[in-house]
């Protein structure tokens, strides 16, 4: 197993109702299973699923990559700064 | 300052007492500081390498801020204008569509609302996503520090 962290921002805090937790994975993870289990942990979140970018370890990076012991899972709704 | 820079363009966003008609009394920037740190210091190393500024500097700010507060700034100094003019233009759009920040608006009657985003772009062809200098974190300033620029 390998332990990930999760953290959740703006729209997706407030649905997952947690800025984050930890969540145990299979060693042959991805970012996808990690969303997975999100969304399973959080239904609220589902709305937001196809808004949402992720980053992991703070790049943007995409559902097929694996995960580490370690890794930052970030969700990120659409972003407004300025 | 450098004594060979012809100039500095420098942009200051504020905060906007309305937004399609509404009146904000104020608003509240979310930051995932940890990334946000690490995109302006190669944000900053992209625009140096695509234009020959001088020097840059980048900040956005973090928490509650009230309408007519500074939110954002980008200064540029170049030793001609029309550089650091483009520059600083290419500053505050990456800022935009490319940075992990959320803004909550704050209406009357204390109602709050997500202000409309756009999923985050990660346009960065030449920037390279390995050993690239620590510096220390800079840029992102909280609000009860009150100053926009870090020591």
């Amino acid at each position: 197993m390998i332990r990930v962290r999760m953290i959740y921002f703006a729209q997706a805090r407030e649905a997952a109702g947690t800025k984050g937790e930890e969540f145990s994975l299979d060693k042959q993870s991805t970012v996808k299973t990690a969303l997975s289990k999100a969304f399973e942990a959080h239904p609220k979140l589902r709305p937001l699923e196809k808004a949402i970018k992720v980053a992991l370890n703070e790049e943007i990076t995409q559902e097929d990559a694996p995960l580490q012991e370690g890794d930052r899972v970030a969700l990120l709704p659409p972003v407004v700064g300025g | 300052m450098d004594e060979d820079a012809g100039g500095i363009v420098l942009f200051v966003g504020t905060i906007r007492n309305q937004t399609n008609g509404k009146k904000v009394k104020g608003l509240e920037y979310e930051v995932y500081r940890r990334m946000a740190e690490r995109q302006i210091a190669k944000l900053e190393k992209e625009i140096r390498k695509r234009w020959p500024i001088k020097s840059i500097r980048l900040v956005h700010r973090e928490g509650k801020l009230k309408v007519g507060e500074v939110s954002v700034v980008v200064a540029v100094s170049a030793a001609h204008r029309g550089e650091a003019f483009d520059a600083a233009r290419y500053a505050i759009d990456r800022i935009k569509e490319s940075f992990p920040i959320w803004k909550r608006e704050k209406f009357g009657g204390g109602r709050y609302a997500w202000a409309k985003g756009t999923p985050i772009q990660s346009r960065s062809a030449s920037a390279p996503t390995t050993s690239e200098p620590q510096t220390s974190p800079r840029g992102i300033v909280r609000r009860r520090t009150r100053s926009l620029v870090e020591a």
